[in-house]
């Protein structure tokens, strides 16, 4: 592992300047998901771009911070004409065409290169083996498809690892923005119109993920999760989840099959081989193999799991799924049932 | 018209001030109050309600600060933490800034001209209470507990009735009409007054670098503030009407509100930011002891920020997915805009350069200030790179990024303003020890609060959130943001304190107590309602500096040279001057004080309340009561063509 060695050492050498403590937390922070710490192409080509921009950017900040100082605190020669000020140094317009002027406009000029050819690098299309994924956003959840496979799910994003991707972002209600700071920069979901984020991953594993344009009350959490696989993971996965799961053998959980489709559950959520067709929230088949509940709002555990169905209000305050009143037995059935649609 | 440098003899002196005083009185009390138009007292309205609001979206934002000082809080809910930070934006954009550098640009213009007073006094006053009643209605909504709650941008669809069904959006969408008004009407003032109101010998070369930026400002009122009233008006039409301008499934679009927001909201941020560079051009070189340095420089480059600043707007939809060749254009325009800031950069640095700083309050601010705006412009760059941007927008990042200029950049020189100009103002000096204690508490827990934002924009912290997770890392750097903010607040009460202490106890101001070169310094502090009672004479664009004996104009019998000396104060009369040479060319009178501004006023509030409880008899009373006084406004008696 000589690799992550190798960043750590890259990232003391950039230690000097203002943002050192961007680059340490960055760092050490390993849960926090920093663009600072990329696993996608495109973030991985941001990255390096802002590495750019921070080494012009503390420059710049020495410099004129510097002349700020200097000017400010030094006596100027040829004193004694107090309001005509000292005679020394450059001229006014030589300050101000060499400084304010020509200066900038080279550095300017720097990142604007770097701007069109990364601008065009990004959007680019690949054209073969691309893995395509349809995300929509709903307040306060995504919906997540995959048309080739054939698969349904929510608020969890499976990539193979390495292959082109393209995710197309739509919306439901308003304006939503799908962004994973480790693999790739934001992009709205606007009504009426389909975006399309092009990334790949470079690493397996799990990177979070939230809406990022302000869309009412639970906007806070509105989170969701990517799953980086091994192609040979990811085709396993989609295989799967393309199946309805199988018919519960279990008492208790066959039991909770008939608490979900005969309550309200059913009316909103649909489970796939089952009578619950309701298309208003997420589609919970495959429920139990999923890492969170409500838009990564907790761990999905059956503890957490109870707490929502009988009232997700206290959890995420303002979500659309009313208190469902379920008796204690109804409710470890219905627990039971979901967490063992794997 | 002759020069004369005589002064009138001393028994005649004192039968000449009781002359003025009879000219230029205005009733005492609630009374005077309701009906003065002296730009003076409307400014310093201006800037006291201003700092009202300021000091009320300072407490929503400690508040905020409050809830996400750790994680899982529960200080706030959502609705409550979405209504506040919603106000915040809109009490700093609308309430505070915009109307704080109107105040500024109300007490100074006419002063920094030599002149007695704004081209328009009743329609200044007009402006004044329009302010105040807008701020009111939009504050109004706390009242009903409808407060706006879809950000001070209120995106569509979220904002569309649909999603939105309660009253909360129209107190913002007519609320942005309502103080728009003001904002355009105050804009026409100032275009008008910089260019016809300016005393002999001003031409436009030896116009003081303020009332340049504010002209430039003014500009950027009018081409922009049309633009963000037709997206309210859109709005209030889809949302009381039933229209579907924005809606997409009814062959509307979202985006073209995102357009027409932002072709304002953008040169927004530089009406905001233009004056405030003004006021700190003219302060430096006062304490450097120089002139500003490359004045046609710097009064090109805020003429030229004011032009580009209309190229800027897609740079907040980057993430819209707008083509990318558009998109580019707009990052290069946004990349352009540094070099006219870089010019005003070199200007101070050179100003400085070649002269000998005198450290005061003032002089502190614009250190502050410089050193903000340095970052702030950074990371301004920074954003314009599309593909940055990508990654950090509506991220913390942009939060640190526009406190650093709208915050920082425009606060701190207002707070140099203020230890500068109130003084003239009030004729006491603030203190300079309170003044110096509450900088360097506001420059620390500025740069507490808001640098460590940046960091958590980089470590995924979207803005807009009303709490966050834990072991995210995103904690110890909001605690430390939180505890920068109380210092930043505690700071600024320092300030407030001192004006209130420096009304009962500060030093005799004096007439020009910074040994300043601008016309406002040549009258006393405060100055008479007339502000000089001859109109100077200027040779130079430092008048105070090169004419030892600053010369005044005589007034003669015919109608251009009538209102100059004496005779003009004693008859309420202020000269008007052709626009680019300052030569005279006519005379105008100075309205008396009236209740018609108000009435007016008042007027288009009960409009607005009408739209907002969808009555039409309110909405009429309102429209008959503005349409009145209006008729009366415009009507010549006999009295007024004397």
């Amino acid at each position: 592992m000589t690799e992550p060695r190798a960043r750590r050492a890259r990232a003391a050498l950039r230690l000097a300047g203002p943002a050192a403590g961007v680059v340490v937390l960055g760092a050490c922070s390993r849960r926090a998901p920093s663009t600072l710490d990329p696993h996608g192409s495109a973030a991985a080509r941001i990255n390096g771009v802002w590495w750019l921009m921070l080494a012009l950017a503390v420059a710049v900040f020495a410099v004129v911070g510097g002349l700020l100082l200097v000017g400010a605190f030094r006596r100027p020669r040829g004193e004694g004409d107090e309001t005509a000020g000292g005679r020394d140094g450059p001229t006014d317009t030589t300050w101000i065409l060499a400084g304010g002027v020509i200066i900038p406009t080279v550095i300017l000029l720097v990142l604007a290169v770097d701007t069109v050819r990364t601008t065009r690098a990004l959007r680019a299309a690949a054209h073969a083996g691309v893995e395509h994924v349809e995300v929509v956003g709903n307040d306060w959840w995504w919906e997540v498809r995959y048309p080739r496979e054939g698969v349904l799910t929510a608020n969890e994003v499976h990539i193979p690892l390495g292959r082109p991707i393209e995710i197309g972002l739509t919306t439901k209600d308003v304006i939503h923005s799908f962004w994973v700071p480790q693999l790739a920069g934001k992009l709205d979901t606007i009504p009426g119109q389909r975006n399309v984020l092009r990334f790949k991953a470079t690493r397996t594993g799990t990177y979070r993920g939230e809406c990022l344009q302000y869309c009412g009350l639970q906007h806070a959490n509105m989170g969701f999760l990517v799953v980086v696989q091994s192609p040979a993971d990811f085709a396993t996965w989609a295989a799967d989840n393309a199946q309805p799961p199988p018919t519960p053998s279990d008492p208790l959980v066959a039991e909770g099959e008939q608490v979900f489709t005969n309550q309200p559950c059913a009316g909103c959520h649909t489970i796939r081989g089952t009578s619950a067709t309701g298309t208003r929230g997420p589609d919970l088949t495959h429920f139990g193999s999923r890492l969170a509940i409500g838009a990564n709002a907790v761990p999905n555990t059956a503890a957490n799991l109870g707490a929502w169905v009988s009232n997700s209000q206290d959890v995420k305050p303002g979500n659309l799924m009313p208190p469902i009143p379920l008796s204690g037995e109804e409710l470890r059935a219905v627990v039971a049932y979901l967490e063992g649609q794997r | 018209m002759a020069l004369t440098e005589d002064r009138p003899s001393a028994s005649a002196e004192i039968d000449i001030e009781e002359r003025l005083h009879e000219a230029w009185a205005e009733p005492a009390g609630i009374a005077g109050f309701l009906t003065s138009v002296d730009h003076k007292r409307i400014g310093m309205r201006y800037i006291y309600t201003a700092f009202v609001f300021f000091f009320i979206g300072g407490i929503e934002a400690l508040i905020m600060r409050t809830q996400l000082a750790g994680p899982n809080n529960h200080v706030l809910g959502p609705e409550q933490y979405d209504q506040l930070f919603t106000m915040h934006g809109i009490t700093m954009i609308f309430l505070f800034n915009t109307p704080v550098l109107a105040g500024f640009g109300n007490y100074l213009l006419p002063l920094q001209l030599g002149t007695r007073d704004m081209a328009f006094p009743r329609l200044n006053a007009f402006s004044y209470w329009i302010f105040l009643l807008s701020g009111v209605f939009m504050y109004s909504s706390f009242l009903v507990g409808h407060a706006p709650d879809g950000g001070w941008f209120s995106y569509v669809p979220l904002t569309s009735r649909h999603f939105s069904p309660g009253v909360n959006l129209d107190f913002w969408g007519l609320g942005v009409m309502f103080v728009g008004i003001s904002t355009t009407v105050g804009a026409v003032n100032f275009i008008v007054s910089a260019f016809k109101m300016r005393c002999p010998g001003m031409t436009v070369n030896r116009m003081p670098i303020f009332v340049w930026s504010m002209l430039a400002m003014a500009f950027m009122v009018i081409f922009a503030v049309p633009s963000v009233t037709l997206a309210s008006a859109l709005l209030e039409s889809d949302r009381l009407f039933g229209t579907a301008f924005y809606s997409a499934a009814h062959g509307g679009s979202a985006l073209l509100y995102q357009h027409l927001f932002w072709f304002w909201g953008h040169p927004e941020v530089y009406i905001l930011f233009v004056p405030a560079m003004g006021m700190v051009s003219t302060i430096i070189p006062v304490f450097a002891r120089r002139p500003l340095a490359g004045y046609l420089w710097v009064a090109t480059s805020l003429i030229a920020i004011a032009f580009i600043s209309f190229g800027v707007w897609v740079h907040h939809m980057f993430a819209t997915g707008l083509p990318a060749m558009a998109m580019a254009f707009f990052a290069g325009v946004g990349l352009l805009i540094a070099v006219p800031s870089g010019v005003q950069f070199m200007s101070w640095i050179a100003t400085m350069w070649r002269g000998r700083v005198r450290w005061t309050t003032p002089m502190l601010f614009c250190m502050g200030f410089a050193f903000i705006f340095l970052l702030g412009g950074i990371t301004g760059v920074m954003v314009s790179v599309l593909p940055f941007d990508w990654q950090v927008h509506d991220s913390y990042f942009v939060v640190a990024h526009f406190h650093y200029v709208l915050n920082g950049a425009v606060v701190f020189p207002i707070f140099g303003a203020l230890y500068y100009w109130l003084p003239k103002m009030t004729g006491r000096m603030l203190s300079e020890r309170l003044g110096r204690l509450s900088f360097w508490t506001m420059a620390i827990g500025f740069n507490v609060s808001f640098f460590p934002m940046h960091i958590l924009g980089f470590l995924g912290m979207p803005r807009r959130v009303y709490t966050y997770s834990s072991g995210l890392g995103w904690d110890g750097l909001n605690l430390l943001a939180s505890i920068g903010g109380f210092l930043f607040g505690l700071g600024t009460a320092l300030t407030l304190l001192n004006v209130v202490v420096s009304r009962f106890k500060g030093e005799p101001a004096g007439p020009n107590p910074w040994e300043a070169d601008t016309l406002e310094w040549a009258t006393t502090s405060p100055p008479p309602h007339y502000n000089f009672d001859r109109i100077p004479v200027v040779t130079s664009r430092h008048p105070l500096w090169d004419q030892p004996e600053l010369a005044y104009a005589e007034s003669g019998e015919e109608e251009a040279t009538r209102a100059y000396g004496l005779t003009g104060a004693l008859e309420r009369q202020t000269p008007i001057s052709t626009g680019l040479d300052a030569a005279p060319e006519q005379t105008m009178e100075i309205p008396r004080d009236t209740y018609l501004p108000l009435l007016v006023a008042l007027g288009t509030a009960v409009i607005f309340l009408g739209l907002l409880a969808k009555a039409i008899a309110v909405g009429a009373v309102g429209v008959a009561l503005a349409a009145l006084a209006l008729v009366r406004w415009a009507w010549r008696t006999e009295e007024d063509l004397r």
